[in-house]
């Protein structure tokens, strides 16, 4: 489907963004013709949502300009978007799950007769909109909470639809659906598009990409880094352009391949709600890394190994003995620590001090087992050995930079002796300096024997760490790979490798 | 960020930090003095005792409170609570000397069971606490109604009574302690010692983050439900202080829970958790005490009570909303 473009339904031109200084975007173009996919494809972080969210009026730009339907716009809003028509399908839905179908598409510009909302007119028409787009299985009165999440996403679309959308944003239209509704969600595109409906199509799936745009735009750190045909690009090709750029960082050295330690903690085959067939090994001495995008089933691997969200399948076994972590302490007892990924809402206690913050976990589990004294000087060389920068050990948490309130929380699980240690992004908004500071202690916590599983999305910062990394895709892994993995490797697994299917 | 300066810094200087008690000890001295233009006999020795042996309960009451919200939650049923205690120990005792002990016991017992209800509907059900100790509230002054048939009937025997009305007489310098004082006391100290132990340190934690505490192994839901439980039993010696100085009435407990609520706020403490400190609860019921002795010197009427406790509430939780987000 590369047939001569009309005039573009939206053209952005030297599209900037900043927020608290950071450049998020920068100089990027891209234009959608009516009735053309246009995929957006890049790394977590590569500013996707941000030029979404500005399309759709959510942000304005600070830099460049919006062009729809050929005039220059800068939309004051979602609301202003949507009048110009500009429709957004977002991740989670935007529906009352008590009203009908119709409630929904038409919410907020209800038809009225006689001052009244024109009940039967407005059911009339949504099945009219539904049958427009081939959706004529929908009943137009039924209650949107007893719909499937695929028929839920046709509501939104009708929603959107309602409001004479010329521009469709489908931000990961999939990441919900099961197999078998993708291949309705298919059709529906393709439906749109024959209206002339231009979509602007953002996901992490190579596969979809290939089997629904006609062009291709790569995102990375914010910039445009090409835009392809759909029909000349490869999988290869667009996995390099997402990553690409070189390792300049410097990282501990890894442990010795060829003599690797016991196994401390082994998990066959097991599963729970987000998780399926998942194997893994940890070894002592190991810094096992775990790459994939967001929402692939990394942190609920951890939150099933820590007892959060436990394994409902399977088998876990710790140093050969099967054991079951049933919940954090349970965990905590086998001798596993978690820092979490999201430290703000579950790292930290903000108002506490700083020795309560470390204090936490050692007072809620092995209250009996130390005199408070001697527990709470370990803690102070804890804290010390870490160099945690602080006023002082009454200093109230919040007040610490990221990277030292992540240490705190680190010494928290120290204070625990753990022996297998689960870090879910651990240099997540942290500076430069901490952020080697940590990488440099979670080495030394795997020399001194400890088996370490480490979540990152920070690219280089798996690459460097890991002594193995495992891939994880939609709830599985996808692959291990040795030390020595490229950026190239990890992505390709982590998107799936498609060719065969676009073909 | 805060200026980073070298770890350890062992000069103390008094420090005004949210949730810190020097605001009320503040508020507490300038109503001394307002006091003592007005009324200087009210700060000698005996008035000045019974004074604080009168406030022993809302006292308590507030120290109870104090364990409930900094944890994260509220505790409505305390009044109803104290009613229904001293309306059964009055039916219980029926003016039997001998029963007294065991009674006590009892009522311990029945605060103790409400707390704990309060807790696992609270935790285990997941129904709000607001609605919680709505409901227990509602529940407690039905059944003391029901039970007996609407007049409270029996007496207290005068041992169960001297806890609240007695006094060790002729202490040197102070003259008259009367028991409560003592009970109070004895039983701050325990509050505050609690407060610096583990778990009173996890109680302010999993008031100041849940999940994080959760996530640390601290079991959320049984830390609470003792909090409700410490709330029950706070109430439970409050009844009998209350019972003994001022009788058996359906009105016995009546805004209590107002009462204590208010004291918390006032003494620092943040409604939805994780910050203050129990002296400062304790601190701000002994203000509020010592605010209505005020009005009644200056001849404000006793009628204006509830307005100026709900007037602190707003002010109060405005002052630290303001304060927190202004940081």
């Amino acid at each position: 489907m590369s047939d001569p473009r009309p005039v573009p339904l939206l053209t952005l031109r030297g599209i900037g963004k900043s927020f608290l200084g950071v450049r998020v975007l920068d100089g990027v173009d891209l234009d959608v013709a009516p009735g053309e996919v246009h995929a957006v494809v890049g790394e977590n972080g590569a500013g996707k949502s941000t030029l979404m969210k500005i399309v759709s009026g959510g942000y304005t730009p600070d830099e460049g300009t919006v062009e729809f339907a050929g005039e220059p716009r800068t939309f004051r809003g979602p609301r202003d978007a949507q009048r110009a028509g500009v429709g957004i399908i977002h991740q989670e839905f935007n529906l009352l799950p008590e009203r009908t179908v119709a409630e929904n598409v038409y919410l907020g510009h209800e038809p009225v007769r006689r001052g009244l909302v024109d009940r039967r007119g407005m059911l009339d028409r949504t099945r009219q909109l539904l049958a427009s787009i081939g959706e004529t299985a929908l009943p137009a009165d039924a209650r949107v909470g007893q719909l499937g999440v695929a028929q839920q996403q046709v509501v939104e679309i009708a929603k959107a639809l309602a409001l004479d959308a010329r521009l469709l944003i489908m931000d990961e239209p999939t990441a919900a659906l099961a197999d078998h509704e993708v291949e309705l969600l298919y059709g529906l595109v393709r439906r749109l598009q024959e209206r002339g409906i231009g979509l602007l199509y953002v996901s992490h799936r190579l596969a979809e990409v290939f089997d629904l745009s006609g062009r291709i735009t790569v995102l990375k750190d914010g910039r445009r880094v090409t835009t392809v045909d759909t029909a000349d690009a490869t999988a290869d090709e667009l996995v390099r352009h997402m990553v690409g750029r070189e390792l300049s960082s410097y990282y501990p050295d890894r442990a010795d391949a060829d003599d690797p330690g016991p196994v401390r903690l082994s998990v066959r085959d097991a599963g729970n709600r987000k998780l399926r067939g998942v194997s893994l090994e940890l070894r002592a001495g190991q810094v096992l890394g775990i790459g994939g995008l967001q929402g692939s089933g990394r942190s609920a691997l951890a939150r099933a190994l820590f007892g959060v969200s436990p394994f409902s399948t399977g088998e876990v076994t710790l140093a050969g003995k099967p054991v079951r972590l049933r919940s954090p302490r349970a965990a905590m007892r086998a001798g596993i620590a978690y820092v979490t990924e999201d430290r703000k809402a579950e790292g930290i206690v903000p108002r506490q001090s700083v020795l309560d913050n470390a204090l936490l976990a050692s007072r809620a589990v092995f209250a009996a087992r130390s005199g408070h004294a001697a527990r709470t000087e370990r803690v102070r060389e804890l804290l010390a050995a870490v160099e945690v920068r602080a006023a002082g050990d009454d200093q109230e948490i919040r007040f610490l930079s990221g990277g030292n309130q992540q240490k705190v929380v680190l010494a928290r699980w120290l204070a625990l002796n753990p022996r297998i240690l689960l870090f879910d992004e651990p240099t997540r908004g942290i500076d430069v300096g901490a952020k080697s500071a940590i990488h440099n202690l979670i080495r030394r916590l795997a020399q001194d024997g400890a088996a370490v599983l480490m979540i990152s999305s920070d690219l280089p910062e798996l690459l460097g760490m890991s002594d193995r990394i495992v891939v994880m895709r939609d709830g599985r892994i996808a692959g291990e790979l040795p030390a020595g993995a490229t950026e190239e490797d990890v992505m390709a697994l982590a998107v799936g490798t498609v060719r065969e299917a676009a073909a | 960020m805060q200026t980073v300066q070298p770890r350890s810094l062992p000069l103390r200087l008094p420090r005004v930090r949210p949730g810190g008690v020097l605001p009320i000890l503040l508020i507490l001295a300038v109503l001394l003095v307002l006091v003592g233009i007005r009324q200087p006999d009210f700060l000698a020795p005996p008035s000045l005792m019974s004074f604080l042996g009168r406030s022993a309960p809302i006292i308590l009451l507030a120290a109870g409170q104090y364990f409930v919200i900094v944890s994260g939650e509220f505790d409505l049923s305390v009044g109803s609570l104290v009613t229904a205690q001293v309306v059964v120990a009055a039916r219980l005792i029926d003016s039997d000397p001998a029963r007294t002990w065991p009674v006590v016991l009892l009522l311990l017992a029945f605060g103790a069971l409400v707390g704990l209800v309060n807790g696992l509907v609270t935790t285990r059900l997941r129904v709000p606490s607001f609605i919680t100790t709505l409901g227990m509230f509602l529940i407690l002054v039905g059944a003391v109604y029901l039970w007996s048939d609407g007049a409270p009937k029996g007496g207290l025997s005068e041992e169960f009574r001297r806890f609240g009305r007695r006094a060790f007489e002729d202490v040197p310098l102070l003259g008259r302690v009367p028991y409560a004082l003592l009970v109070l006391v004895v039983l701050a100290v325990a509050a505050v010692l609690l407060m610096r132990s583990d778990f009173g340190r996890t109680l302010v934690a999993v008031g100041d983050n849940p999940r994080t505490a959760e996530l640390s192994g601290v079991r959320v839901w049984r830390t609470r439900t003792i909090a409700f439980i410490l709330s029950g039993l706070a109430a439970a010696v409050a009844a009998i202080l209350l019972g003994g100085y001022s009788g058996v009435s359906f009105q016995a407990g009546a805004g209590l829970e107002f009462g204590a609520i208010t004291a918390v706020v006032l003494g620092g403490v943040a409604l939805g958790g994780g910050r203050g400190a129990v002296v400062g609860a304790m601190l701000g019921a002994l203000t509020l005490e010592l605010l209505f002795a005020l009005m009644n010197f200056y001849g404000v009427s006793g009628a204006l009570r509830s307005t100026v406790q709900g007037g602190i509430i707003l002010l109060a939780v405005a002052v630290s909303a303001t304060r927190s987000s202004s940081r």
